[in-house]
């Protein structure tokens, strides 16, 4: 796998002057990404959901993709690409392209987990040969933080605000990862913003197989998480440490867990350095506290015995 | 040239392996399926190139071919009903993006309540979307419409999405005789796909789909309202080089009787067959009667319109869906919107029928000649919009 040394000597295909917020994780993603993508030897066409990685990326006349890029809607990247992918099939069989082409789509956790879950999964089950990021910061970031399916127990959003009575989202976040596993695709991962040599070994092993592929990856968001924006790396790496968010990976089936943390740190750690969860640490919201560790907990466990 | 017995989905098909696009995105939906059902056995057999994507909905059905079309690909996919309503949000992207896409829509009507079988509200609620709007008043028709619309949708003066209907079951499930051409004609009437700046070009990348503000996305808007306009002229030149190869020509709209008549009514689709019989059979009892049948609803032919009606004394327009507007069904509101700027104008009444697949038979269309007469003898439109043919 490519070396920091070497990554650093490729060519940015998602180059600064976007307009990405101050500590922003979704475009360190898109960065690390298209870097290691290149170990293909592949051209590289990227599609991408609306969300906050397009429009920060492509605001006319202006655009970060030094590599063809497509959007058109919200729940539609994996059938966009579908689209774009059987064409290239098409006009390759008819020799009328010879480069060799890979395809990356893009989308946040509302366009992937929720809105777009239907075009995932089709596309998955198709068969396409397609790498799908999911840039997941566990929430509606680009219209103002409002809950998604990835959103966890506890947090706050604008859409299931801690108040009086509710103390944030009531419901434990959807295993996406898991879905697409059930899926019997070649290749799952789930890593987190502040692995880099996880997410771009990931991302090469992907570009390397043929056939649809998946990585959600954990994306720190300073302003909807609430935490200082230099502590988006830290935020990520907190994630792992407290195997709130386990980076792994499923290659045909088979478990492979890619980083176990030397000291098991407690969830707490991770929640009390984000305003999301804030209200969780009243007194009387203890027993929530408890809830989200348990799950961790047994979600961990049972990771472990999947895992070879 | 060959003579066949197809249904309307059979023609479309037929014409589809003819066309042999690089991409098919399709999704199952009565009473379309079959258009798709018998491409993919061509597929199957590999009676054509196709790259077959059997996506999961018409919305993504609309994104993938959405997606082949803005990759260099020739794209296709057909619909009906809930199909193209789910297709909605896609559709003004496919016009924005200048997809040439060519689409069989099969006329059924809007749930709810449920029906599956013909009327225009599916077609209808899709009229503002920028796309072409061609309807058939049966098989033959049909499958010159679709061979044509590749020709259109791809003009370089127009690059427009265009869907070619069919009305349910009455065209795209009964058996017609047609002339079909041979293979290699369509090849060489619709010529190689060709697409500037298409995606998988690597060597010059584009982003595809930026987000257009304030500053930018009015100019982008503009060129599609143009490129519409134009594709009146285009259409009309492609008609008529179809009737010179082929021996069937086209325009905007067919005038039946209409040069003497008083009365006449405006029809669009297979209805138009019956209320040619209904005007041969006026026209022996001496009534001036006549019938515009319309071809192209988008682009709208306002000003032919306008022409071909003005020396009539009263016209009814007959809407096979409603608008809900109050001020009647969508085909009634645009032509009495063209009539505006006539001197003489006609009385002119709206009647909505047929809706869910209600038959109109002969006799009907004859009684609302009967009604256009009785507002020639009082001078009075009693009722503007008329529900016809309704249990009240």
């Amino acid at each position: 796998m490519a070396t920091l040394k070497e990554l650093s000597k490729r060519k940015e295909l998602f180059t600064s002057g976007h307009r990405a917020c101050l500590g922003c994780g979704a475009a360190i993603i898109a960065r690390q990404v298209m870097l290691a993508a290149q170990s293909s030897g592949a051209e590289i066409v990227v599609g991408c959901a609306t969300g906050c990685l397009e429009v920060v990326s492509t605001i006319y006349p202006y655009t970060s993709w030094q590599v063809p890029f497509f959007h058109s809607a919200f729940e539609n990247a994996a059938a966009s690409v579908s689209g774009v992918e059987a064409a290239y099939r098409a006009l390759k069989k008819k020799a009328k392209i010879n480069r060799d082409i890979k395809f990356i789509a893009f989308g946040g956790d509302g366009g992937t987990y929720d809105i777009g879950f239907q075009s995932l999964s089709g596309a998955m089950e198709r068969g396409h040969d397609l790498l799908y990021v999911c840039y997941n910061n566990e929430a509606y970031m680009n219209t103002g933080i409002q809950r998604s399916g990835a959103t966890p127990l506890g947090a706050s959003t604008t859409t299931a605000p801690a108040g009086k009575v509710e103390q944030g989202k009531s419901q434990f976040r959807k295993d996406l990862t898991e879905c697409i596993v059930a899926h019997r695709v070649p290749y799952v991962a789930q890593t987190s913003v502040g692995f880099w040599v996880d997410l771009t070994r990931k991302v090469e092993k992907a570009m390397s197989i043929k056939g649809p592929k998946f990585i959600n990856v954990l994306q720190p968001c300073q302003l909807g998480w609430g935490y200082p924006a230099d502590q988006t790396v830290q935020m990520g790496k907190l994630a792992a440490d407290t195997c709130f968010w386990p980076l792994y990976e499923v290659e045909n089936g088979v478990y492979k867990v890619n980083y176990k943390p030397k000291e098991k740190k407690p969830v707490t750690e991770y929640l009390k350095t984000q305003a999301r969860f804030k209200h969780l640490f009243k007194p009387a919201n203890a027993p929530i506290l408890e809830r989200i560790q348990g799950d961790v907990d047994k979600l961990w466990d049972e990771l472990l015995k999947k895992s070879v | 040239m060959v003579t066949v017995a197809k249904t309307g989905n059979e023609a479309m098909a037929e014409a589809m392996r003819q066309i042999n696009p690089d991409v098919v995105a399709a999704y199952p939906i009565t009473p379309a399926t079959e258009i798709a059902m018998i491409f993919a056995g061509y597929v199957s057999d590999g009676l054509v190139d196709t790259e077959y994507v059997a996506v999961e909905s018409e919305h993504s059905a609309m994104s993938a071919t959405i997606g082949a079309s803005v990759a260099g690909a020739r794209a296709m996919t057909a619909t009906s009903s809930q199909g193209l309503a789910l297709m909605y949000e896609m559709l003004p992207i496919a016009s924005g993006l200048r997809a040439p896409i060519v689409m069989p829509e099969v006329n059924r009507a809007i749930s709810a309540p449920i029906n599956i079988h013909c009327d225009h509200s599916d077609t209808m609620g899709g009229r503002d979307f920028g796309w072409i709007q061609i309807f058939s008043e049966n098989t033959q028709e049909a499958y010159d419409n679709l061979i044509q619309a590749v020709r259109i949708a791809e003009h370089p003066k127009v690059r427009l999405p265009i869907m070619v209907t069919t009305d349910g079951f009455i065209i795209s499930h009964c058996m017609e005789k047609i002339e079909t051409l041979s293979d290699e004609d369509v090849k060489s009437y619709i010529g190689a796909f060709k697409r500037d700046g298409m995606l998988l070009d690597t060597t010059k990348p584009v982003t595809v789909g930026a987000l257009d503000l304030q500053d930018y996305y009015f100019e982008h808007k503009r060129p599609v309202a143009e490129a519409m306009a134009a594709a009146k002229d285009v259409i009309v030149e492609i008609g008529k080089d179809f009737g010179k190869k082929f021996g069937r020509s086209y325009g905007l709209f067919e005038r039946y009787r209409l040069d003497d008549a008083d009365v006449a009514i405006v029809v669009l689709g297979s209805t138009a067959g019956t209320a040619r019989v209904a005007v041969d059979e006026l026209r022996d009892k001496k009534v001036k009667a006549g019938m515009l049948k319309l071809r192209v609803f988008r682009p709208f032919p306002a000003a032919e319109i306008a022409a071909a009606l003005s020396k009539l004394k009263a016209v009814a327009v007959l809407d096979r869906s409603d608008s809900f507007s109050s001020q009647g069904g969508p085909l009634f509101t645009e032509v009495r919107s063209a009539l505006y700027e006539v001197a003489m104008k006609p009385k002119i009444l709206n009647f909505i029928y047929g809706l869910g697949g209600r038959d109109i038979k002969t006799p009907e269309i004859i009684s609302i000649f009967g009604s256009l007469q009785k507002v020639l003898t009082s001078g009075k439109v009693e009722n503007l919009v008329n529900y016809f043919g309704v249990r009240e």
